[in-house]
């Protein structure tokens, strides 16, 4: 199809489209009068249930855990998409990766202090995930960002010496494995898969929201890993050809 | 009343869609499709807001208060994590397509292969 017609076909569509959904879009509550019977309830009763302050994260891992659930497998899946289909390409793991050390002064020392509190800051968003905003994939994606930070302060050799992938892989299984265990704590103490099993503890602080810590560290650890693999798989296809090329 | 931010909403979704439908590159049709994908941010903040609410985090605010619905912000958290495996999944094929075709264009990659 030409690239003229195939405009003048979306002309139709989207235009059919665009007064579809204009047209749902006008039936819905005018915004900022909200009118969802759950939310408000959420509202009501996450606090003296849970003693949980971030409502958002007893959502996540407690009330809507089954979704989260379902939302980590996805992400699981896709990173064993991106493993599946871009390291076929290659027969074996390249002993002599490319030298690729980072000789400019200003990027290493920009790195070495951003490492370490990037570590932290994730740790801190995702221990008190349930507490003040933050959470267990938010907190994943800054501690696998920090990592990543290892790789521009130090090339590839460090990252790979900090993120050994038998170890992240393994870390990746365990992290969904243990979301999968917690669903059937629940399923055995409460007679509901997820059901929270402890006892909501003192509000504002680490302890309160019973199992949700557990379920956020769980997701935590997962999404970090599924990050480096990612990261794993892209900077090989990256640096493979490079070592084929000098080689 | 103000309906504006699902006119935004509508927008975003409506031009990604544009762009997906005219992209000439794999990646550029990733990123329009990133842009679809925030539309359905701005929904579904939109449809949690409420009228003089705080953040659905009690700490630091009087037990009680009203809050905006943390469900529908807990639902956006799922869509961008969503959004980021697709993103990944495309780019692997992208990859891929380049490694056989040579070419980043969709019009060229489907000549070639068929």
């Amino acid at each position: 199809m030409s690239p003229r017609a195939r405009l003048a076909v979306f002309g139709c569509a989207g235009a059919g489209l665009a007064a579809l959904l204009f047209w749902g879009l006008a039936g819905l509550p005018a915004f900022g009068h909200y009118q969802g019977a759950y939310g408000n309830q959420l509202e009501r009763e996450v606090m003296p249930e849970r003693h949980t302050t971030n409502l958002v994260g007893a959502v996540v891992f407690d009330y809507r855990g089954i979704d989260t659930l379902g939302e980590e497998f996805i992400l699981f899946t896709a990173v064993m998409g991106v493993t599946l289909l871009l390291r076929k390409n290659r027969e074996q793991e390249i002993e002599d990766a490319p030298d690729d050390t980072v000789r400019s002064d200003a990027v290493r020392i920009a790195g070495l202090f951003l490492v370490a509190p990037t570590f932290l800051l994730g740790l801190w968003v995702a221990a008190f995930g349930y507490v003040t905003p933050g959470g267990g994939f938010q907190g994943g994606v800054v501690l696998a960002g920090a990592l990543l930070l290892v790789y521009l302060t130090g090339g590839s050799r460090r990252y790979t010496g900090v993120t050994p992938l038998t170890a992240v892989e393994m870390a990746e299984a365990s992290g969904a494995g243990a979301f999968v265990a917690l669903g059937l704590a629940g399923l055995i103490a409460h007679g509901a898969y997820l059901h929270n099993f402890l006892g909501a503890g003192r509000q504002g602080t680490l302890e309160s929201g019973g199992s949700i810590p557990l379920v956020n560290w769980a997701t935590a650890l997962a999404v970090t890993t599924a990050m480096l693999l990612l990261f794993k798989e892209f900077l090989e296809e990256y640096s493979v050809p490079v070592a084929r090329r000098r080689g | 009343m103000s309906y504006l931010p699902y006119v935004v909403a509508g927008w975003l979704f409506l031009i990604g869609l544009y762009g997906v439908v005219t992209s000439r590159n794999f990646i550029h049709l990733t990123v329009c499709l990133t842009v679809m994908q925030s539309s359905t941010y701005v929904l579904l903040l939109a449809i949690g807001y409420k009228h003089r609410s705080s953040a659905p985090i009690f700490y630091g605010i009087p037990a009680g208060s009203r809050v905006v619905d943390p469900v529908v912000q807990a639902l956006t958290l799922t869509d961008i994590v969503v959004s980021v495996a697709v993103v990944a999944l495309i780019l692997s094929l992208a990859l891929d397509i380049h490694e056989q075709a040579k070419t980043l264009d969709p019009e060229q990659a489907v000549e070639v292969s068929g």
